[in-house]
């Protein structure tokens, strides 16, 4: 929380990207999370990415939930289509919106609470179907608004700040995403922005049900020794399986890197994602072996991140239930309602 | 990189650009702060103890720390509606002076002498500040002027609209209230006569009291109608003149030039003109003492070079001069050529010369131990301790390394008395006193703070002015009217308060990077470590003002650096109300330097 506004005043040299914004148009309000907060720096991510890929700020819809992590859609793209909906029930009246208008970019923004508890049933089918949106889950493993709980994604063994001891299996939302059939599957954390950014963007440019599993620490109930969602913790328990370059037809290629050790891989809209492997082995188009992988890694105490699995070819769920190209909003009556002779003969067709 | 020394107490000193750029280091953000809290008196005391003229250089000080001030650098057209300005430091100053209450009690007194005699010949700012620094300290001190009253060219040169007489006498009556110091009106002819009449120490403070001339044809036939500028304003500073031809050409581009042809505005001139050789950006006076001549009706003619004065009948009527333009040869280095058009002639009554001062020493012997400079014939003076070659000899003001400003010469003053008292006291000048730093948090709470953290977002504001009719029929009129104490009010919100400092404890640091993120100036950035050159092309924004450094933090835990631009840096704290961990903190830094009193003469 904090009491002044950030000022407007920004660097001399803040450049603008190709639809004339500069990144600080793409802000919000002042962050009311406590100081430290890892969801400020996913929200410095997002506002990043979104200047980054030249997003106009009216074609984005963020949707969240409850909780600390779905507060924070109030403190990134201030300019963007906002909707807090009812705990756990982001997926639902985003796939609704997703439904009525296809053209807009969805973000949905979610905690561990929100997702891995009171909505995990609406987690699980919003991947299934193929909502094309990037689902971010801001994973602390507590639940911050009530001073620290252990949540349902914490690790089994790891210790609370007073010393409760949790004795209940987390819950992986990766490895979860990839079984429900999400087509593009990414884990990162708060304190990494140069992984997290370039997997934001891909996440953007993804034609599917995209998910983004973001460690973020609690600092003020969750960054204590014994917590597996600490800043010192991650860091040291980070494994990361690739490094992403997210290019779109203009963007210079800035990372070199040993031949034989990238694969591109082409998107349907055009864009191409450069991984550059880091788990020599590491297939993510590999569905079974990147499930193999992750759990491979939570055993030995490490946290496997990157590019965790893609599906070059996703299918999304306009295209499964052949709706209309336009949205809703701009068909006019003659075509929302074509007269009772065309009622007749879809009635005359189902007898 | 190295990590940072913030032990160093020059780190954070150049950090207040503003103090740095002042000769005599005034900490400005402590009394702007005051004057927004309406502590006028104190604001006028953090003043008098540094540039012990506070009134008069409120109004005509050259304000060297005006340009370098951040907000210049970080203020932005489309969020101030105005241009990039910075705060008016300056005029600032004037508030304070102008809104004292009694200085009853804080003014110093002189103790009980210590037996020690110095004699300062002249008796403008250099010399004053010699003398307030050393009579609060125990001395004797005699100043000697040529003039019947103290104050050198602050008296005799700037005029009475700028500078109205009350205010010298009080500030020159705060400096001899001390006690302990005599004034004799006295023309020195020998300093070796001087030196023989049993001085502990003789400072020089006698300015640059002759004007240039301007020898050309009809000079001498003209005479009687052609003035050398500082001469001129003299006299009317003490009456002898009281009117000018009704057309007049002023020579030359310097702030006497500025104050030559607004006096002659006053007294008959009507059609006052400037003429330079320069171009008009080139020239010596302030942009806004060529403002304020230019408001006054009066243009300012330039690339024009003086060829001879006209004279019928042993009467000026007027000048010719001969059209010339810049040309830059291959080292940039700019010469005046002639268009070779017709030279322009000027009809007028008075020409008033301001092309220059000098300094002159004909009472100085070359046989005493003062050594002179062969190419320029100054006395060689040490520019840290103002001593001549002469061990008891010390210099200052203009007297010193030629014409500067009464800002420099306080400065030049405060050190040369630090200099005198260490000298008489058995001790090394050239060891020189540490400033006083005083750090004080800022942190009241878990998001308050002692300071006003909030940037303002105000264009730069401007200074009433006494409407122009009125300002011309009466000489003695000031122009500035000064900021009242709401628009003071305003114009000190404008303030970043950078002697705030961001103070970064490595140690405490858990790089969760929210620094970086509330950041409006982006001027935070964990990264690898490199050379300075490299690192500072990849910051999160870059860093591209060599004058300002880059504040390194070093033994995070990931083995990164924490590398904070300077350059913009809003002094806002939103990185330290952001830190979890109070890695970061704002304190504030006061630093004031040392002046003879606290100098001691054995290090």
């Amino acid at each position: 929380m904090t009491y002044i506004t950030k000022p407007k005043l920004h660097h001399p040299s803040l450049p603008k990207n190709s639809v004339g914004f500069t990144r600080r148009d793409y802000e919000g309000r002042v962050s009311t999370l406590c100081a430290g907060c890892g969801h400020d720096s996913i929200s410095a991510s997002i506002v990043q990415a979104c200047y980054e890929l030249a997003i106009e700020p009216h074609r984005v819809a963020k949707l969240s939930g409850i909780g600390c992590s779905s507060k924070a859609p109030t403190y990134f793209l201030g300019a963007s289509h906002g909707f807090n909906t009812v705990h756990g029930r982001m997926p639902s009246v985003l796939t609704g919106a997703y439904l009525a208008n296809r053209e807009l970019i969805y973000l949905g923004v979610s905690g561990d609470g929100d997702s891995a508890s009171i909505g995990l049933g609406q987690f699980a089918h919003v991947m299934r179907r193929g909502v094309n949106m990037v689902y971010i889950v801001m994973n602390n493993g507590v639940y911050g608004l009530t001073k620290g709980q252990f949540s349902a994604t914490a690790d089994k063994g790891s210790v609370a700040k007073k010393g409760a001891v949790n004795n209940d299996s987390g819950i992986d939302l990766a490895s979860m995403a990839i079984l429900m059939g999400a087509t593009f599957v990414a884990r990162s954390f708060s304190g990494d922005k140069h992984q997290l950014v370039p997997l934001i963007k891909a996440a953007i440019s993804h034609p599917g049900a995209a998910i983004l599993d973001v460690i973020s620490p609690c600092v003020a109930f969750n960054n204590h020794k014994g917590s597996t969602r600490s800043y010192d913790y991650v860091r040291e328990h980070n494994e990361a399986v690739n490094r992403l370059d997210f290019i779109t037809g203009q963007a210079p290629i800035t990372a070199e890197y040993a031949p034989g050790t990238t694969v591109e891989v082409r998107q349907p809209n055009g864009t191409t994602l450069r991984l550059a492997k880091i788990a020599p082995d590491y297939d993510p188009s590999d569905k079974a072996g990147a499930l193999a992988y992750i759990q491979e890694k939570d055993r030995e105490g490490e946290v496997a991140t990157g590019l965790l699995y893609l599906d070059s070819d996703p299918h999304d769920l306009h295209g499964n239930i052949r709706t209309v190209q336009a949205p809703l909003n701009s068909l006019d009556e003659e075509t929302l309602c074509p007269g009772s002779d065309v009622l007749d003969r879809i009635n005359a067709a189902l007898r | 990189m190295k990590a940072t020394d913030i032990a160093d107490s020059s780190y954070f000193h150049k950090v207040v650009d503003c103090q740095w750029a002042c000769p005599a280091h005034t900490p400005v953000p402590e009394y702007i702060r005051l004057i927004a809290h309406g502590r006028y008196t104190d604001a006028y005391m953090v003043n008098w103890k540094s540039n012990v003229f506070p009134g008069i250089l409120g109004r005509t000080c050259d304000r060297p720390c005006e340009p370098a001030c951040r907000r210049g650098r970080v203020e932005d057209e489309d969020v101030t509606g105005g241009r990039k300005e910075p705060v008016a430091i300056c005029r600032l100053k004037r508030v304070a002076a102008d809104n004292k209450d009694e200085l009853n009690g804080r003014l110093p007194t002189a103790p009980a002498s210590n037996g020690r005699r110095v004699v300062c010949v002249g008796g403008g700012p250099a010399s004053l500040t010699v003398a307030r620094d050393l009579a609060a300290t125990g001395y004797e001190v005699t100043v000697l002027d040529q003039d019947p009253k103290l104050g050198g060219m602050i008296r005799t040169q700037i005029p009475r609209f700028r500078l109205p007489e009350q205010v010298i006498d009080d500030e020159v009556g705060y400096i001899t209230g001390i006690g302990n110091i005599t004034f004799q009106q006295r023309r020195v002819d020998s300093l070796k006569g001087l030196l023989d009449e049993g001085w502990d120490a003789v400072f020089v403070g006698s300015g640059a009291p002759r004007g240039r001339d301007l020898d050309i044809p009809g000079r001498r036939e003209a005479a009687a109608n052609i003035h050398i500028g500082i001469d001129w304003l003299s006299n009317v500073s003490f009456g002898h003149i009281e009117k000018i031809g009704r057309r007049v050409i002023v020579l030359g581009g310097g702030n006497t030039a500025m104050d030559c042809c607004r006096t002659a505005r006053r007294l008959g001139g009507d059609d006052v003109k400037v003429i330079v050789r320069s171009g008009f950006e080139e020239m010596k006076a302030s942009p806004w003492e060529k403002e304020d001549a230019i408001a006054e009706d009066i243009p300012i003619l330039n690339f024009l070079v003086p060829k001879s004065f006209v004279h019928e009948g042993g009467r000026l009527v007027g000048m010719t001069f001969e059209k010339v333009q810049a040309e830059y040869d291959a080292n940039g280095r700019r010469k005046l050529v002639p268009t070779g058009e017709e030279d322009p002639f000027f009809e007028c009554d008075d020409v008033l010369v301001a092309v220059g001062q000098e300094n002159a020493f004909p009472w100085i012997e070359r046989d005493i131990g003062l050594d002179f400079d062969d190419r320029w014939d100054m006395p060689k003076v040490d520019e840290a301790t103002m001593r001549s070659t002469h061990p008891k000899v010390f210099f200052g003001g203009d007297a010193a390394f030629g014409p500067k400003n009464i800002i420099w010469a306080v400065a030049h003053g405060h050190e040369a008395a630090v200099s005198i008292h260490t000298f008489l006291d058995g001790g090394d000048p050239a060891v020189r006193p540490a400033p006083a730093v005083e750090i004080v948090s800022q942190k009241m709470g878990i998001h308050e703070w002692s300071y006003d953290n909030d940037v303002a977002l105000d264009a730069r504001f401007k200074v009433p002015h006494r409407p122009k009719e009125e300002s011309l029929r009466d000489i003695r009129a000031e122009v500035e009217l000064g900021f009242d104490r709401e628009l003071a009010w305003k114009e000190a919100q404008r303030c970043l308060n950078c002697d705030i400092q961001t103070v970064f404890t490595a140690q405490l640091c858990i790089e969760c990077d929210a620094c970086v993120d509330i950041c409006p100036m982006d001027c935070i950035t964990f990264t690898e470590d490199g050379e300075e050159d490299e690192v500072r092309g990849r910051l999160n924004a870059p860093a591209a003002n060599l004058d300002q450094a880059l504040y390194i933090g070093d033994g995070l835990k990931t083995g990164r650096i924490m590398a904070k631009d300077e350059d913009v840096c809003l002094h806002c704290g939103l990185c330290a109300e952001r830190c979890p961990t109070g890695a970061w903190d704002m304190r504030k830094y006061l630093i004031e330097m040392s002046h003879a009193e606290r100098a001691c003469g054995k290090h």
